[in-house]
Parts: structure tokens; C-alpha cells; sequence
């Protein structure tokens, strides 16, 4: 009795703050969702409007496949070259020395904001930017590319730039946990590189793999600034549609959105989490 | 209206007079000045970069004595505070159709007009509709009619001078296009060309949707597409034609951007990445600044205007409340006029600003005149040289060739829902 009693006291104080800073906001969010709206007001009821408002507008629609696919191309890139970049270090890295080196080489965009990271695409793929006139003098094209710029390619693009480093993270992690014997022994036993990665590292890595996934997509998800900036406003995804609501006192209908987001979310990490049980395999 | 100039030009005051008032304000305690019950009190107000500027509240400290606390947002923002956080602000400066969506709040109280030393001076934009007897009053929220409540607890507007004004006018300007007339090489004269294909991949207009609807209700009107009965309170029927045109447009491939604050709107003009987009007269000069060839350009079917002005949060009483009337005297006495138009907006106040003005600015900004020698803003920076006239010409010739002001309509909710289809298209 005295040590479940000590338990709850030691568990108290992060169940208190998680309860007042994460539960409570996240009920406030979907009790208002369920309220009415003016021009200028919110009044408490319990309605379905802005759910009904929602799930019948063709936008929404359009707005969560254009979330999704931002997240499912990102993931798809960051994870290749995430994973490359971490194989790199682990295992071509002899020297611990190197490793951590270069490791902190990879941070070091991060200490600057990620707005001006991603503003700074702005100038370089612009119509007279950096690499229309260099491509142009190299002779490859004849006339600015416009796509470049404003567009699902340069919002894809800021994003892998972006979130890159929360996929290198946990695989590196994962791989350096793993035991260098295994690979020998994989080695002893006739395997080829190939078989290696595919049948000891890879496996192994899957508990990096999907952290660095859960980061990404929810990063993803939830943006819309990045959005905003690199479609030149052009293009929309839900953390858009949320803004746009907010900025014009709609909260009720943002409410709404903000939970059928929160739970499309936590059914794509429900998803991601039976794959592969993380508890089990850290 | 906007964040971003405020930031610009307050780094460089914050550099320049701020930090010298802020070593003269700790070498000399409080100065001794007319207003001596109100040089303890601070008044906080926010409202759009556009004219929170740090340099009104080092001269009005000067003069009065009153500590200014400033804080600059963005249009939508300043909407957000007015309407939810009441205690949060004495002053409000926010524009005259925000106060259709922020008066029904409560949060503001009427001010009495008799109170006012400079009221009869007022534009007649801003009392009776008319800038001169004969003009006529242009769609949308026209100030005057948000201007004035019947009584100090006011919960309505009325069509005439009450003596009960909701916001004393401070600041206002007549928008039109923007265009690089160095990368379009003809003359423009008409709102079509914001849909004319020859600039497909260059043209812009703006996210906010409460303006972008009329500068699109502008081109739809000028292309004769659409006949509206107010442009500033369209049917659901118009807000559809409307957005299906534009919708069209923007699946074609017209639109390079949307922008949606001032530096933004600065960025894609100088870099020309857009030659033709809508724009605020600021960012014109800002544009102009960098040595790029840039015009306000006046069109056919006349200007989209837009007006802020100063309201009092309905908590205000006693001292404090002496001293925000004091401030407003103060605002419309010339000098924040001055500075004002300097940069190309107009005062609620003309006549007086003249005094604070050269002869040169005064001709080149309100009369229209030829400049007889360099136009500098404010800040430093040279606007134009001698011989050059403003676009658009006199104050009458530009505000007395207003089409539409910005407002807000009865069924925002339902234009605002189609504008967030249109940004997904």
C-alpha cells in the first residue's frame, strides 16, 4: 500500500502538468468545437454545424489529401536520405571522434530559425534566382523554370530541408546500438552487403525508423507557415484551413478542424505503432 | 495594415531617435509640459503597422507627456484583440470596417464629439460621406456610416453627425494597382489587367480575404462580368461569379503568389517574380527606395479606399480617460498629420498638418503639384526628385475618384468559406 501510495506521488507531478498542459487545452479545444459563432463572438452550445460544415465541403477533402500527400512525400524522402546519412555515420565513420563531428555538423543549420531556413529558398528559386541563371548559363534551359518556385516542388522541398534532421536522429541512434558482431557474424555467414542491410541493419533500425516517421509525419501534418510561404499562399493543408479560421474569429469551425486533424493523426500513429512496437524494441 | 513596416521603420528609430530619447529620457526626468495631470499616465494601444509608429510616441511623450505603449499587428489580428481582449488595450487603432465587426462587442465607448477641438475641420469623408457637397459616396463601409452611435452608450450606427463618434479618423489612403512598368512596357489603365493573360505567371493579389474580395469585385466589374448592387455587401449569388472567375484564373496559371503581408508584397514586385499585382502605397515606395521603377497606378474605374482611425476601450474613465481625449486633440492638432502624409497617407485633419509640412510636400502630396525639389519620406529616403508628380494626383483627384471602400458584408461567413475554397483550388 505505502509503495503504490509513493508511486502515485512520484508519478504526480508530470501526470499534473501533462494534465494542465496538454488534457485540459485539448478538451477546451473539442468542448468549442461543438460552439456557435458570429462575426465577432463564440456562444456555447452543442451543435454539429462546423462538423457538418466540414465533412460537406469538397474542400476539406481536397485540403486532407493535400496534407497526407505532403506527409507521404516528405516521410518517403527524408527517410532515404535520412537513413543514408546515418548509415554514413555509423557505419563508414570509423573514429568516434569523426562521428560526433560530423554529427554536429548536421545540427548546425539549426541554429538558425527555421522560417529564415526556409525564406532563404525563396531568393535561390525564384524566376531570376540563383539556379534559373545558373541553369540558364549552363545552357540546360532557355527560359526560367517556373515551377521552381510556388509551388508543391518547393513546399516538398523546404520540407525534406527541414525535417531531414528528425529522421537522422533516432536511425542514427538505432544503428549505433547495434551490435557490430551481428554484422560480422552476418558477414562469417556469407551474406553480402546487401543481405546485411536488408536482414540485420534495416530490421534493427525499425524502432529509429518509426520515431523518425512519427516525427515527421506530425511535423508535417501540423505545419502551415511552411506551407504559406513556399506555395506563395497558392496552395492549401488543414494547418492552412485552422489559421485562416483563427485569423477571422471562426474559433468554433477552427476548433472542429483542429480535432478531425488531431485525429487523423492519432489514427496514422496507431497505424504506425502496430508495425512496430517501440516499448518492445527499445 | 501592415507588421512589417512598422518593424522597418522602428529598428531604424529604435537606432536613431529611439535610443537618443531613451538616454535623453534617463538624463532628463519627466519633462514639464501643459498636459501636468497626464504626464504620469500610460496609455497602451495597438492597432496596424501602418500608423503605430514608434516616432508618435517619443513626440507625443514630448509634448504631453503621455507614455505611449505601442503594439503593431497585422489587420487580422488587431480584429482578434479588439473583439476578445477588451482589457488588454485604452486605445484602439483599427480601421473603420473592422469597427462594423467590433462595435457590437462593447468594447469601445463612444467619444463626444464636442470634446473634439479640430471635429469641424474633419474631412467631410468622415461625417457626412461627401468629400466635396457634390461628390457622391462610394459601396462598401464607408466610414461615416460606422462613424457615429445616437448616444454615449450607443449600441448602433447612424447616418448623421450625433456628436457620438465610435473612432476619430486618422489615417486613410485610396489603394489601387501596382505594376513594374519597366517589365510591362504599355500603359495600364484598367483593374482588367489583373486577369489579362498576357501576365499569366505574374500577377498577385492579396490573402486577406475582406480586401482581396474587393479588389477582385474591381476586375470582375471592369471586365463587365458581374454587375453589383454594392460591392461591399455582395449576394451569395455575386460572391460565387465572383470566385468562379477568379477560381478559373488561378487554375490557369495567373497568379504567381498571394501574398499576404506588406514585405512580402515588396519582395515580389523587386524581384519580378509579379509585375502586376494589388498593393499598398507604402510598399510602393519601399520598392522605389531600392532604385526599382514602380508605380502606384491610378485606373479608370477609380480606387479601392481604405480608413483607420482611434477608439477608446469602454473601460476607460477618469484621468486616464482626460488623457486619451487630450491624445486625440493632440493627433489631429498636425503634427502625426504631417508625418503621415509625408509617406503618402492622408490626415483626417489636412489644413493642419500644412504647418508641419514645406511647401514642396505639401504640393507634391496633397495638391498634386510638380515637386520643385527632392521628396524625402520621413525616414530619410529620397522618394522622388524634382519635377515629378505623385500618381494619381491631388488629394480630390485621388479620393474623390473612390470606387469602393473595404468592409465588411452580411454574409462574411459564407464569402470568407468560399475564399478558403479559392486559396485550396
Amino acid at each position: 500500500m505505502t509503495k503504490q501510495f509513493t508511486a502515485w506521488i512520484q508519478a504526480a507531478p508530470m501526470a499534473l502538468v501533462l494534465l494542465a498542459f496538454l488534457v485540459a487545452p485539448i478538451v477546451m479545444i473539442a468542448i468549442v468545437s461543438f460552439w456557435g459563432a458570429t462575426e465577432y463572438s463564440i456562444y456555447p452550445a452543442f451543435q454539429f454545424d462546423n462538423y457538418e460544415f466540414l465533412f460537406r465541403s469538397p474542400v476539406t477533402y481536397t485540403v486532407f489529401f493535400n496534407t497526407f500527400k505532403y506527409a507521404a512525400i516528405t516521410w518517403a524522402f527524408t527517410l532515404v536520405i535520412g537513413f543514408t546519412v546515418a548509415y554514413f555515420l555509423a557505419f563508414e565513420v570509423r573514429s568516434l571522434k569523426w562521428q560526433i563531428a560530423l554529427f554536429l555538423l548536421c545540427t548546425i543549420p539549426f541554429w538558425t530559425s527555421n522560417i529564415i531556413r526556409m525564406i532563404s529558398w525563396i531568393p535561390f528559386l525564384g524566376r531570376n534566382g540563383l539556379a534559373n541563371s545558373t541553369l540558364i548559363s549552363w545552357g540546360v534551359i532557355d527560359e526560367p523554370v517556373e515551377w521552381l518556385l510556388f509551388s508543391d516542388f518547393s513546399v516538398i522541398l523546404a520540407f525534406v530541408h527541414l525535417y531531414t534532421l528528425f529522421m537522422v536522429v533516432p536511425i542514427f541512434n538505432s544503428m549505433m546500438r547495434i551490435d557490430r558482431s551481428l554484422i560480422e557474424a552476418a558477414r562469417d555467414g556469407g551474406a553480402s552487403a546487401w543481405q546485411t542491410l536488408r536482414h540485420v541493419i534495416i530490421p534493427l533500425c525499425k524502432p529509429g525508423i518509426m520515431i523518425g516517421t512519427i516525427f515527421v509525419t506530425t511535423l508535417v501534418m501540423g505545419d502551415f507557415i511552411t506551407v504559406r510561404f513556399m506555395s506563395g499562399s497558392q496552395r492549401a493543408n488543414v494547418g492552412r484551413l485552422i489559421s485562416n479560421d483563427i485569423s477571422l474569429l471562426q474559433y468554433p469551425s477552427a476548433s472542429a478542424t483542429a480535432v478531425v486533424l488531431l485525429v487523423a493523426v492519432l489514427i496514422v500513429i496507431a497505424l504506425l505503432l502496430r508495425l512496430v512496437d517501440i516499448r518492445k524494441e527499445l | 495594415m501592415t507588421t512589417i513596416s512598422k518593424i522597418r521603420y522602428s529598428r531604424r528609430n529604435v537606432l536613431k531617435t529611439g535610443g537618443a530619447a531613451l538616454a535623453a529620457a534617463a538624463a532628463f526626468p519627466a519633462p514639464m509640459v501643459w498636459g501636468q495631470e497626464s504626464k504620469n499616465i500610460t496609455l497602451r494601444q495597438f492597432g496596424t503597422g501602418v500608423s503605430n509608429l514608434n516616432e508618435v510616441a517619443t513626440k507625443v511623450k514630448e509634448d504631453l507627456g503621455i507614455t505611449l505603449e505601442m503594439t503593431a499587428l497585422d489587420t487580422d489580428s488587431v480584429t482578434q484583440r479588439a473583439a476578445t481582449q477588451p482589457d488588454s488595450f485604452d486605445i484602439a487603432d483599427i480601421e473603420y470596417f473592422v469597427a462594423k465587426k467590433v462595435w457590437p462587442t462593447g468594447n469601445l465607448q463612444a467619444m463626444d464629439a464636442s470634446k473634439i477641438k479640430n471635429y469641424d475641420k474633419i474631412v467631410g469623408i468622415f461625417r457626412n460621406g461627401k468629400l466635396t457637397p457634390e461628390s457622391s459616396i462610394a459601396q462598401g463601409t464607408a466610414p461615416h456610416t460606422v462613424g457615429f452611435v445616437e448616444g454615449p452608450a450607443g449600441t448602433s450606427f447612424v447616418d448623421n453627425e450625433s456628436g457620438w463618434m465610435t473612432l476619430i479618423p486618422t489615417i486613410y489612403n485610396a489603394d489601387t494597382l501596382g505594376i513594374r512598368p519597366d517589365l510591362i512596357g504599355r500603359p495600364i489603365e484598367s483593374w482588367t489587367e489583373l486577369l489579362n493573360p498576357e501576365f499569366k505567371g505574374k500577377a498577385s493579389i492579396l490573402d486577406i480575404s475582406s480586401i482581396g474580395i474587393m479588389d477582385m469585385a474591381m476586375v470582375c466589374e471592369a471586365m463587365g462580368e458581374i454587375q453589383y448592387g454594392d460591392k461591399g455587401n455582395m449576394t451569395k449569388d455575386e460572391i460565387d461569379k465572383t470566385f468562379a472567375i477568379f477560381t478559373e484564373a488561378k487554375k490557369n496559371g495567373q497568379f504567381r503568389a498571394f501574398w499576404k503581408t506588406f514585405d512580402e508584397s515588396v519582395n515580389l514586385m523587386a524581384s519580378g517574380e509579379v509585375v502586376i499585382q494589388s498593393m499598398w502605397s507604402p510598399a510602393i515606395t519601399a520598392v522605389r527606395s531600392r532604385g526599382i521603377d514602380c508605380v502606384y497606378q491610378p485606373l479608370k474605374e477609380g480606387y479601392r479606399s481604405w480608413g483607420g482611425g482611434i477608439g477608446l476601450s469602454a473601460s476607460l474613465s477618469g484621468m486616464e480617460l482626460d488623457a486619451a481625449y487630450e491624445y486625440i486633440n493632440w493627433y489631429l492638432s498636425g503634427w502625426v498629420g504631417g508625418f503621415l502624409m509625408r509617406q503618402g497617407y492622408y490626415s483626417a485633419v489636412p489644413e493642419t498638418s500644412k504647418d508641419f509640412m514645406s511647401e514642396n510636400e505639401w504640393g507634391y502630396w496633397f495638391e498634386g503639384k510638380e515637386s520643385t525639389g527632392d521628396i524625402t519620406s520621413p525616414f530619410g529616403d529620397k522618394l522622388a526628385g524634382a519635377g515629378e508628380v505623385r500618381d494619381g494626383g491631388s488629394f480630390y483627384d485621388r479620393m474623390g475618384a473612390v470606387a469602393c471602400w473595404n468592409s465588411v458584408m452580411q454574409e462574411n461567413q459564407y464569402m470568407v468559406r468560399k475564399w478558403n475554397e479559392f486559396i485550396a483550388a
